[in-house]
């Protein structure tokens, strides 16, 4: 069995992943990254449409070229990478973690590392998750399994197509599947908005001429060897009125109905995990309730644009390499989300230096007001021109609103009306 | 005539009429900014995106052998080559510049940045690979 020493090592190779090893190799320290495909750059291979990038490199590009980019400087650097490995465990040897990952290749790798940060990602829920009845026919897909299917391996999956749920990856995948031939017959969303951004209803759905049927709920599917069509129901006023209820015909579904972080690992090494977003509590050093684990990207939480991925990942990174030389903060205040607020994340704050805040709200306004109190004063008041749930809200909370949190129990509390 | 857009030029999508006046000109009202006027313009006049897709390897997967001996297509030995426009392209024709698209094949290595259609339908847009596959 081999076993390796590093400083630091990332689990997962994808942009977050690779933006926090070269932020941790960059500052001197050995750095292995552990991925399970046999490439790097995680989903965004196979999200080979555009609009990514825009922040970090001021163009708009495909999601390949986003990953490759940083593949490159990784490829540059003395960051060790090992793919097609899987991590099996992570076990405390001494002041040290030891990851047990195995690979076809090499079979059983030991790495042992002083820091580790957890860039995992997500992966979709399915059809168990939202419970849709019905018999179990052939043709039930997550669209990011039919978009790697498409994409990468080069099949299609069927021919006729509904799509539960109006998230983005479904919204992509209309328009995909339109260029591929197949006709999408409907976005089914149970809620009265769509989820994903209105850009996609626009370029995905209206470009092709694909009905949305909001506040409707799928509650059948056809079919025995493979989906022969879905019944679908409308929701007034929040009773479901099946004397109202259609049927689509169809040989394909494909599910589109959110994102849960991947955090079996840090689940069983003991991390904590926030039930408000499915991923670690993290302080203002993203560091996760064990010691020298940290979290970035869609493993900390879902985010909506990677060049926000990368942004906090870079941080997380070079957080670990503060924490790897000794140093930590000095002071924490609590964070907590008040009303209209879903969940914000980190949940602590150093309010010594500039602290970057990501949160989700539960409403859709216009011209809403962002409100930040500290142990109940108002510190910031804030107004947003729109705010929706599918926007992920980002801002920054330094010293000037900070410094007068005297004591160790002061609390801030974010709020949206 | 008149024409109902969303604005999609940032997320207060706003709710745009589109009025054409005689003389080829157009009026455009609910922008709640200038921007909401340019894109309901380029969006009425010429309506252009950006395509992307993918196209043939012309050859064999070369992925993973799996136990049956097949090959097994996987994220580094993909089986299509993805590809996108250098700029938005004129919207009436998408569809013939993918069916143009799904009859190349890229020959390998392909690098990032390769041009796999030139000049795409006579547009002076052309259309290049989006990854490197050795």
């Amino acid at each position: 069995m081999k076993e390796l020493s590093f400083d630091a090592a990332v689990i997962g190779g994808g942009a977050a992943g690779m933006a926090a090893a070269l932020e941790i190799s960059g500052r001197g320290l050995s750095c292995a990254v552990i991925e399970r495909e046999d490439g790097l750059g995680g989903i965004l291979m196979q999200c080979i449409h555009n609009g990514f990038g825009l922040i970090e490199f001021n163009e708009e590009l495909s999601g390949p070229e986003f990953a490759q980019r940083f593949e490159d400087r990784l490829k540059a650097s003395n960051i060790r990478a090992f793919c097609g490995a899987t991590v099996i465990e992570i076990e405390n040897q001494g002041d040290a973690k030891v990851i047990s990952c195995v690979s076809s290749a090499q079979g059983v790798v030991r790495i042992r590392a002083r820091a580790i940060v957890l860039a995992m990602g997500c992966r979709e829920r399915n059809r168990g998750n939202i419970r849709i009845p019905g018999s179990r026919p052939a043709g039930v897909f997550t669209a990011g399994l039919a978009q790697r299917l498409v994409n990468i391996e080069g099949y299609i999956p069927g021919k006729d197509v509904v799509i539960i749920g109006s998230g983005d990856i479904g919204l992509i995948m209309a328009r995909r599947m339109s260029w591929v031939g197949c006709k999408v017959h409907a976005v089914v969303e149970i809620l009265p908005y769509p989820s994903g951004l209105t850009r996609n209803i626009v370029q995905c759905l209206k470009d092709f001429g694909i009905p949305l049927y909001l506040s409707h709920l799928t509650t059948n599917i056809y079919g025995n060897d493979r989906v022969e069509g879905v019944e679908v129901t409308p929701i007034e006023n929040g009773a479901l009125m099946f004397e109202k209820s259609f049927r689509i015909p169809c040989d394909t579904v494909l599910l589109s109905v959110g994102l849960v972080p991947e955090n079996e690992l840090s689940r069983n090494f003991g991390v904590e995990i926030n039930p408000m977003t499915n991923g670690p509590w993290v302080d203002s050093t993203l560091m996760t309730s064990v010691p020298g684990v940290f979290a970035c990207g869609n493993v900390l939480h879902v985010h909506d644009l990677v060049d926000f991925v990368v942004e906090e990942a870079r941080r997380a990174g070079s957080f670990a390499a503060d924490w790897l030389s000794g140093k930590k903060p000095t002071k924490e205040i609590r964070v907590k989300a008040g009303s209209n607020v879903r969940y914000v994340t980190p949940s602590r704050l150093d309010p010594t230096r500039d602290n970057k805040l990501y949160m989700r709200t539960m409403i859709v306004k216009n011209d809403a007001l962002l409100e930040v109190k500290l142990d109940n004063k108002v510190v910031r008041s804030q107004k947003k021109n729109h705010v929706q749930p599918s926007e992920m809200i980002s801002f920054s909370l330094g010293p000037a609103e900070l410094a007068q949190a005297a004591t160790q129990d002061s609390t801030l509390e974010i709020s949206l009306q | 005539m008149s024409q109902e857009l969303v604005c999609i030029t940032c997320p207060m999508g706003c709710h745009l009429t589109v009025e054409s006046l005689p003389g080829g000109e157009i009026q455009v009202s609910g922008n709640r900014c200038p921007r909401g006027a340019v894109y309901a313009r380029e969006e009425t006049l010429a309506p252009k995106r950006v395509v992307t897709a993918t196209c043939s390897l012309g050859r064999p997967c070369a992925g993973k052998a799996c136990a049956d001996g097949a090959h097994r297509e996987s994220l580094s030995a993909p089986r299509r080559v993805p590809c996108r426009t250098t700029a938005a392209f004129p919207k009436e024709s998408i569809d013939a510049l993918i069916g143009a698209l799904y009859a190349i094949e890229v020959p390998l290595p392909v690098k990032r940045g390769d041009v796999v259609l030139h000049d795409a339908l006579g547009t002076g847009i052309d259309v290049i690979a989006t990854r490197t596959i050795e």
